[in-house]
């Protein structure tokens, strides 16, 4: 009996690897005016089954230094965490996963990490520093920003103790790639100047690149699209070694549909080209919010290329564009490394046709009313304890799932209603909860998706309380 | 026969009241409310006379029924009897009754009820007893069961069981719930009904009308042997085998008796002749009015808030300083309670509201004179606008049903500003927390300075249209005391 199952268990897994096979056939001829190429998997894209190949990844030439960087970048903000005592986020960072995950994407052709002081709590580059530390330096590349985003830190010698304090807990003399972090945030220009220009700070940086100890100076940008354009304005001055934007399939048309402070990524693209900057990528996948799509997208997606995951399309957008150094991603899970590796080793560009898949794509995920959080927890710690990024999670993944009811009469209210509530008590503590928020305002600004945070927490609130109250 | 039916009877009954104390979700109160209703206590306190004439009745015609089968402490304790009796058989014997005692506590009880010292007569009920034996003893096992489903329910992704909060509401109820169990359990293992017929004024007063029981265990001397067996088996202590009589005051015929004679001489039937109380005096058992309580010291750990801290790295959460309850100087009931004068006239402390309580407002009160009634307070949640479930689960009246209409309109108290806690003042930043909460419309934000339109704003409280719900209260993020918290009024009334 026993033996019996198992060989149909076989034979029914070979029968469906060959479904599935099949299937991708035919999803990728299903697309719209799309010329597939039929001999798939095998040589060009290994499956979930297989192992990755380890001298496959896609490298990308930096002029100005010589450096071949690999396409895939290690973003360093969303390292794993050993559960604490007070709810979702971790305590500490699992030092011993990043070990793991660091050989891992090292292995497999990974050099480029990009931490910054503030991230993981400002544990990021302590937790990146040993893990790099175990490897030859000449082995990978390292940037890093100049986050000194709070007023304490705009002092020249308190940036310049951040700066060092960087060098130090990346147990390193240079840093390869040097970041003015996130310009455009705030107050625009006159942010920008008192973070890096009154106090001499750029001067500085450039002087430390003349020095060797930068090897490439460059900057990340959200916000104020005026600072992003003085800067570019600026380039004979500056010569700007790289530039990292936000660029994916959403945001190329949609950024400023999605929040009128924020830019599309065409553009700020365009604009590197035309200076011949190249672009290193955040936010590919949004922090997950391309991966975590609506049922229906997930469909469309599996549909066109049902071996490969939902986010990998996202990868191969960003990687496609030729401009483009690294496309970073802060991958919490060996999973997510692995899946990315399998994107990246090595990258099989999109044809004009898939990408025009992917902006119809983008055109159905803006009917979907989600919140655009990416998760990055810029704007934590709330002075009240909220869990802003866990409220507006929760609340994106009830859109998805289908559970925001638009009225008591809706088909699915009941079962809607509850899965909302008792998710949200599961997900975000009473205590951290939207009706929590005082509306003080101090995370906005600290929000690089330029969120009006209080509102979205209110509207959730009410939302939650017609739901509770019954009056939907 | 009869004692098959009177345990199937007792169990059911026992399992669906002790679920009204248990379950949190309402569902147990739909099926199985009627049975808190028909207690006496709650009855004649609620003034239900259908009710009491009809518990009456019952005694008049079959004895002690009541006890044996609707009260679940009585339920409860043969529960624990039946343990006792396993380890050892035949471990009863006669004794006469403590009248002495059953009317001085009958008596005291009475008084206390008349002059309105609720604490005393919540004490001596035995479905107050029970209720809060279930409620603080039962309830924590049964919330664990349940967050153990809801652990497992999130990780099977249902929606079927979600987790809720186990907390001690008052200690003092806590300690004498515990205090009760035990002296109950000890009296119950090795004597049977002690406390039924010596404390509980519910017993005294059937037992009074159960001597005249029209139904009754009745002795065939013709064929007694005299060996008995009943006696030793006999949880009531009131079958004097020698003289063939069974002291109807005490029976709470449980039929233990009538199936337990070999020579089938005892049974259930109609009265033929009076039984001769006994009155020799006899001192057993333990004194259930001396306790003690201890006023329990809740430990101030205050932790400095985060508020004025520079953010500089990203991510992570700032710590929450508990709530704590301020200094009310008028307590809060809940709404439909009408005054505090008729919550302490009514209530039997019965801890059923408190259980029933999804928002963790009502807790049992620690003052003396109305020891273990339902009080309000707003640490832990507020009086949430949809919620009447404390109304729709009162069975002495304490609490009147209302509507959700009713509760939005129904004042219990008066929401009052504390200026030193106000966070727009000490923080700097604009809050309105308060006002955007307010279910009755009743907190206005107005500028600080009289004088600057765009000064910080703070809360007016309009007291005429303030229900005194405690949302406020509840969301304001001063902590460990809120900026604004609600004196409680001794009577209610509709604005």
């Amino acid at each position: 009996m026993m033996i019996k199952t198992t060989i149909n268990n076989m034979d029914r897994r070979g029968f469906l690897r060959r479904v599935g096979i099949g299937t991708a056939a035919v999803g990728v001829a299903a697309l719209p005016g799309c010329s597939p190429k039929t001999e798939v998997s095998a040589d060009e894209y290994s499956a979930d089954t297989s192992d990755i190949p380890t001298d496959k990844m896609t490298f990308r030439r930096n002029p100005s230094t010589g450096d071949n960087v690999s396409l895939l970048g290690y973003g360093c903000m969303r390292w794993p965490t050993v559960k604490g005592e007070d709810g979702r986020d971790g305590e500490e960072i699992d030092q011993e996963m990043v070990n793991r995950l660091v050989d891992t994407a090292i292995a497999h052709g990974v050099n480029y990490f990009d931490t910054s002081p503030a991230y993981c709590r400002g544990r990021s580059e302590h937790a990146t520093g040993i893990a790099l530390s175990r490897h030859p330096r000449d082995k990978y590349f390292i940037a890093t920003k100049m986050s000194n985003f709070a007023p304490s830190t705009w002092s020249r010698q308190a940036s310049i103790d951040m700066y060092n304090n960087s060098l130090k807990e990346l147990q390193t003399d240079h840093i390869d790639y040097m970041l003015l972090h996130a310009i455009g945030m705030g107050r625009g220009m006159d942010e920008f100047n008192a973070r890096y220009i009154d106090n001499g700070i750029l001067d500085f940086l450039l002087a430390e690149r003349e020095a060797g100890r930068i090897r490439n100076l460059g900057f990340s940008y959200h916000g104020d699209i005026k600072v992003f354009d003085h800067l570019l304005a600026n380039h004979d001055k500056y010569k700007w070694d790289f530039v990292q934007i936000q660029l994916n399939y959403l945001d190329w048309h949609h950024a400023k549909e999605i929040n009128s402070g924020n830019t599309n990524a065409e553009y700020l693209y365009g604009e590197l080209e035309k200076r011949g900057i190249l672009a290193v990528i955040m936010e590919p996948l949004l922090g997950g919010r391309l991966s975590k799509v609506h049922d229906h997208v997930v469909a469309r997606l599996k549909q066109a290329e049902p071996e490969r995951s939902v986010a990998s399309w996202a990868f191969r957008y960003a990687g496609t564009h030729p401009g483009v150094l690294t496309v970073l991603s802060g991958m919490t899970y060996m999973e997510h490394l692995t899946d990315n590796l399998r994107s990246f080793c090595p990258l099989k560009p999109l044809t004009g046709d898939e990408m025009q898949f992917l902006y119809d794509t983008a055109d159905l995920m803006m009917q979907f009313p989600t919140i655009p959080c990416n998760d990055c927890k810029y704007c934590m710690p709330c002075p009240y304890g909220l869990d802003i990024p866990g409220i507006m999670l929760h609340y994106n993944k009830c859109v998805n799932e289908g559970n925001v009811p638009e009225s008591a009469q809706a088909e699915n209210y009941q079962k809607a209603r509850r899965a909302f509530l008792v998710g949200y008590d599961r997900s975000v503590p009473k205590l951290r909860q939207a009706n929590h928020c005082i509306g003080c305002n101090q995370c906005s600004k600290h929000c690089p998706q330029s969120i009006n945070i209080p509102a979205e927490l209110a509207r959730i609130d009410r939302f939650v309380e017609q739901l509770k109250q019954g009056t939907l | 026969m009869l004692r098959k039916i009177r345990i199937g009877l007792a169990a059911a009954v026992w399992v669906a009241i002790t679920l009204l104390f248990l379950d949190f979700t309402g569902i147990a109160h739909a099926w199985f409310g009627w049975l808190a209703k028909i207690q006496f206590l709650p009855a004649v306190l609620a003034l239900h006379a259908g009710i009491v004439v009809a518990l009456v009745a019952l005694t008049l015609l079959f004895g002690r029924v009541y006890c044996s089968v609707i009260c679940p402490l009585g339920i409860m304790q043969d529960g624990i009897a039946w343990f006792g009796k396993k380890s050892r058989r035949n471990r009863y014997g006669y004794s006469p009754a403590k009248n002495w005692l059953r009317y001085g506590v009958f008596v005291l009880f009475i008084v206390a009820l008349v002059a309105g010292i609720g604490s005393v007569a919540a004490l001596l009920a035995p479905y107050s007893s029970y209720g809060r034996i279930a409620q603080n003893l039962l309830g924590p096992v049964w919330a664990w069961g349940n967050n153990i489903l809801a652990y497992l329910a999130e990780r099977a992704g249902s929606y079927a069981f979600y987790e809720v909060d186990v907390w001690v509401r008052a200690w003092t109820t806590f300690a004498v719930a515990a205090v009760t169990f035990v002296i109950l359990a000890v009296l119950a293992y090795r004597n049977g009904r002690t406390y039924c017929n010596t404390i509980c004024p519910v017993g005294t007063l059937l037992g009074a009308l159960s001597r005249f029981s029209l139904f009754r265990p009745v002795i065939d001397t013709t064929k007694c042997n005299g060996c008995g067996l009943c006696a030793r088996n006999c949880k009531s202590a009131c079958i004097d085998s020698k003289n063939h009589t069974v002291d109807m005051s005490r029976c709470v015929v449980c039929m233990d008796c009538v199936e337990k004679c070999h020579k089938n001489a005892i049974s259930y039937t109609w009265r033929r002749r009076r039984a001769v109380a006994p009155s020799s005096e006899n001192t057993a058992g333990a004194d259930g009015g001396r306790r003690r309580f201890l006023g329990a010291t809740v430990a101030v750990a205050s932790a400095s808030a985060l508020h004025a801290a520079d953010k500089t790295v990203d991510g992570g959460l700032a710590a929450i300083t508990e709530k704590q309850k301020p200094e009310r100087r008028t307590r809060i009931a809940p709404p439909g309670a009408v005054s505090l004068r008729h919550m302490a006239q009514h209530c039997t402390a019965c801890q059923l509201c408190v259980a029933a309580c999804p928002n963790g407002v009502l807790r049992p009160s620690g003052d003396m004179m109305t020891l273990m009634q339902p009080e309000a307070s707003y640490e832990r949640g507020y009086c949430r606008p949809e919620c009447t479930r404390c109304s729709e689960v009162c069975p002495a009246g304490a609490i009147h049903p209302i509507d959700i209409a009713d509760k939005s309109s129904i004042q219990i108290g008066h929401a009052v500003w504390v200026k030193t806690n106000c966070v727009p003042l000490t923080d700097g930043v604009e809050c309105g927390n308060c006002a955007r909460h307010c279910p009755a419309g009743a907190i206005q934000m107005v500028p600080s300075d009289q004088s600057d339109p765009h000064s910080v704003k703070i809360p007016v409280v309009n007291h005429e249209r303030c229900i005194g719900c405690g949302a406020c209260e509840n969301l304001c993020p001063a902590r460990p005391f809120s900026a604004i918290y609600v004196e409680g009024h001794e009577v209610h009334k509709y604005v």
